[in-house]
């Protein structure tokens, strides 16, 4: 399985769901699978889904769920202590951990290789982490979603990307629905 | 009252909730202020760009954000000011503390502050420079502006404001 077979997979879960969404590939395909106001798509700043969805959890009631790779989590790791720390029982973090820099041409990553992102959530302090294959990827989240209390899934899958278009909606768009979204 | 205590009830004021830091000698003070003020959410960050993460979805999430950080920071931040911040028109005070201007102990500090400023002209980010305490007095306008604006808008507080090092 790849990340756009996961994300079709999921894509009824995420659906009222608040969902901060991955730069690149990622949120492409998210956009193209099942675009909704209640969907942020980052469009640069690698790195950062999952600090603006803490941000976000930390500060209002409703569920946020991030889509996040292995190579964004790996280039902001100072955010698992944070995420440790700061505990939002809203918080779900999905790491699709297919072991590459997908959105650059499928470069391996060190999560790929020996390290292991769901042993460095837990050396963080992160209490429910859970490292799943792609095919249960949706029965976890929804678990997560159920139990009420931040989770840190880790999705192992294949390399690969879902031919998408690139997304041309304003930032400033993507924001302001995404905020009256938030509110409502 | 005191210039932490003063600046704590101007971030309050303003109806911020939500402030990030990454720590300094300079606004050691500060931070302890806004640790301990009850209206405030103090969420301390290991680098910058993540604190500015977690601002941006503070913001969306309803609540006002700020930073507190080093003008060194300015450097770490540059992508993230611009297609984070700026291209999506969020609001985010950054109060800075400005190291490597007069009284400046540290040699290596000044490396970063001949900098800071011609990166902040040439971000098109509206900057501010307390170098007396009474430079505060703005501070409450500048934070209206900022949610005015919806812009990132930097406070450089220098050494001299804070009253320097000791004996410096
Ligand atoms: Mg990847």
């Amino acid at each position: 399985m790849i990340r756009s077979e996961i994300l079709k997979e999921i894509a009824p879960i995420l659906r009222d769901q608040l969902v901060i969404c991955n730069i690149g590939i990622p949120s492409q395909e998210l956009h193209a699978i099942d675009d909704q106001p209640t969907n942020f798509y980052m469009l640069g700043t690698m790195g950062l889904a999952s600090s603006i969805g803490l941000g976000l959890a930390l500060v209002q009631k409703k569920p946020v769920i991030v889509i996040d790779g292995d190579g964004s989590v790996l280039t902001n790791l100072g955010t698992l202590p944070t995420i440790a720390n700061n505990v939002a029982p809203n918080y779900i973090l999905l790491i699709i951990d297919n072991g590459s820099y997908g959105s650059t041409g499928d470069q391996p990553t060190y999560a790929g290789r020996k390290t292991s992102l769901a042993k460095m959530a837990e050396a963080a302090g992160c209490e429910r982490v859970i490292e799943c294959r792609a095919e249960e990827t949706g029965q976890v989240l929804q678990e997560a979603l159920d139990a009420g209390e931040m989770t840190v899934i880790v999705s192992k899958c294949e390399s690969g990307n879902a031919k998408m278009p690139v997304i041309t909606m304003d930032p400033v768009v993507i924001r302001d629905r995404f905020m009256k979204a938030v509110e409502a | 009252m005191s210039i932490d205590k003063k600046i704590t009830e101007d971030l309050v004021a303003a109806k911020i909730g939500f402030v990030t830091t990454v720590p300094c000698k300079q606004l050691a003070g500060v931070i302890d202020e806004i640790d301990r003020h009850p209206d405030i959410f103090h969420i301390p960050s290991n680098k910058e760009d993540e604190g500015m993460g977690l601002c941006a979805g503070a913001w969306m999430g309803g609540t006002r954000p700020a930073i507190i950080m080093q003008n060194t920071a300015i450097g770490v931040t540059i992508n993230t000011l611009a297609t984070l911040i700026q291209y999506y028109r969020m609001p985010l005070p950054m109060l800075i503390s400005y190291r490597g201007e007069l009284r400046e102990p540290v040699a290596c500090q000044v490396e970063m502050a001949v900098h800071t400023k011609a990166l902040l002209a040439e971000l098109k980010i509206p900057t501010y420079h307390f170098h007396k305490q009474s430079d505060a007095d703005e501070l409450p306008n500048i934070l209206d502006y900022t949610f005015m604006c919806n812009k990132p808008v930097a406070i450089l507080t220098d050494a001299n404001f804070w009253g320097g090092y000791g004996d410096q």
